[in-house]
């Protein structure tokens, strides 16, 4: 676990040090700030459209931010060729697939949280309200989605070395998912054979990124999420994440590495 | 004496993923033994399979057929790499880190407790001369100075066995000279050194053995002063016989 672990602190290291996440994060702040100022109508309820506005940039920005790290870490080690005298230790390939894997997954959850923080702030700010415990399950379920994407980006940057082209697609499969997935099945019905069975199966095969998304109870403050619900979300990830890592550790594991 | 570094008919191809393009063999069958405190110089010309050798040795590259070991294990096992030191040819570390970051992230690996990894760092920082800037990014760093965090990660581990490739390759004759004194302190120490390079003065001062490969074969392997009496020439001139190199005057 050790080596696992020291591999994600160097992927940690490398988020809080470029600037990506800030150059996000400010724009994100700019936004939400400037939308918060502006009181359209003398609506009382203004604070909803800011709430919303946060939340859509908060996941486009974590999305983002979970993306371009993750498909830029293999490829990179291999174009500036850190990964010879790192896996010429004592490193598995299946070590370094977990640290990658986990080096994404915290520092996508610290960007998260920053977010949130940012988010209960302004929001706090304006309704004298802080449903921590709402908030606690948003942040959970998102960064329990921002699993599935990373081993999902991460599968691609074996298969793709150019980390432009596996962001690009990763975020349209992504994109794809959150806003088509959900109703592929409703598609289906309307479709005549083999085309019915074709979208049946992808329906079943996708991971439903879209079930993670409550963003909705935030804004308009629907309470919580059944608890068992959210520990059956964590498990859906869960699997999701762990068969996506397998093929990335299938693929990689065989990979001739010429110096 | 007890190889620390052994290949059994060694052979490696490279297949084409290109249709009418043929498989390559980049080592024949190469059989090769280091033994235990000896510095070992491994020569050939571009192409003729050093770094194919040393990518199998560290795990990069699997063998198509034969074996290879270190320390009597087989490379494919991690834990073979546990006693060794490698420095590429060409070095390029983590450039948003620091050089003490990245030598307590190398120590972290070999799971060196903190307080011996502190004292490591210390003094393979001194012994590369890089005290003053353990502080700056790499990225800051000079192509020498790069090289000698290199140097300085090979050694963290306190190595049995250093693989080095060209290790001296792009450096000053101050560099160079530094690299050499490395060695020579290594071989002190009993260690074992392991190294391919094109500069073969430095092969002849600092080498016991050597072993000079063409083609992916193994041409001649010996101690440095029985090959340059038995060609009645310097190294220099004893490897162009062996790999069938005529040179003008000659011809």
């Amino acid at each position: 676990m050790n080596t696992i672990w020291a591999l994600a602190g160097v992927v940690i290291k490398e988020m809080y040090r470029r600037k990506d996440f800030y150059v996000l994060f400010v724009l994100t702040a700019l936004i939400t700030i400037a939308a918060g100022m502006v009181n359209f109508f003398h609506d009382p309820k203004i604070v909803r459209y800011v709430k919303d506005i946060c939340m859509l940039l908060i996941w486009i920005s974590a999305l983002l931010i979970a993306i371009v790290t993750t498909a830029r870490q293999i490829p990179a080690e291999r174009e500036s060729r850190t990964i010879f005298p790192l896996l010429a230790k004592p490193v598995t390939r299946g070590q370094f697939i977990l640290g990658k894997f986990f080096g994404c997954w915290l520092a996508t959850g610290i960007a998260l949280l920053v977010f949130y923080v940012f988010f209960a702030i302004i929001t706090g700010s304006r309704e004298q309200h802080w449903p921590w415990l709402t908030y606690l399950q948003a942040i959970w379920l998102q960064w329990a989605m921002l699993a599935v994407v990373i081993a999902l980006s991460l599968c691609g940057s074996i298969i793709s070395a150019a980390p432009s082209s596996t962001t690009t697609i990763c975020f349209i499969a992504v994109a794809g998912i959150l806003l088509v997935g959900g109703h592929l099945n409703t598609v289906a019905l309307h479709q005549s054979q083999p085309l019915q069975t074709i979208f049946y199966t992808i329906y079943f095969l996708i991971p439903h990124l879209e079930w993670f998304d409550i963003r909705d109870r935030v804004i308009y403050d629907w309470g919580l999420v059944n608890w068992l619900d959210c520990v059956l979300a964590t498990l859906y990830a869960a699997a999701y994440t762990g068969l996506f890592l397998l093929l990335t550790w299938l693929g990689f594991r065989r990979k001739s590495l010429n110096t | 004496m007890s190889a620390i570094v052994q290949t059994q008919k060694l052979r490696v191809e490279y297949r084409s993923h290109e249709l009418r393009q043929a498989t390559k063999v980049a080592l024949g069958s190469l059989d090769l033994e280091v033994n235990v405190g000896e510095v070992f110089g491994f020569l050939g010309p571009n192409g003729a399979g050093k770094t194919t050798a040393i990518n199998v040795l560290l795990g990069f590259v699997p063998p198509t057929r034969g074996a290879a070991y270190l320390f009597g294990i087989d490379v494919r096992q991690p834990i073979a790499r546990q006693r060794i030191g490698y420095l590429p040819e060409m070095t390029y570390y983590y450039k948003f880190l620091t050089a003490e970051e990245l030598l307590r992230f190398y120590a972290r690996i070999f799971g060196l407790p903190r307080a011996e990894a502190d004292k490591r760092i210390d003094q393979l920082l001194k012994l590369v001369e890089l005290e003053q800037a353990r502080k700056r990014p790499i990225k800051s760093y000079s192509k020498g100075m790069q090289q000698r965090v290199g140097l300085a990660q090979a050694l963290i581990n306190n190595p049995d066995l250093l693989i080095l490739d060209e290790p001296t390759s792009g450096l000053d004759p101050l560099g160079r000279m530094k690299v050499r004194e490395i060695i020579q302190r290594l071989k002190n120490e009993g260690k074992t050194v392991f190294f391919s390079s094109h500069e073969l003065g430095e092969v002849e001062t600092v080498c016991d053995r050597v072993a000079i490969i063409n083609q992916g074969e193994l041409k001649a392997t010996g101690r440095v002063s029985d090959l340059v009496a038995q060609h009645q020439a310097n190294l220099e001139k004893a490897f162009l016989d062996i790999i069938g190199y005529q040179t003008q005057s000659a011809s």
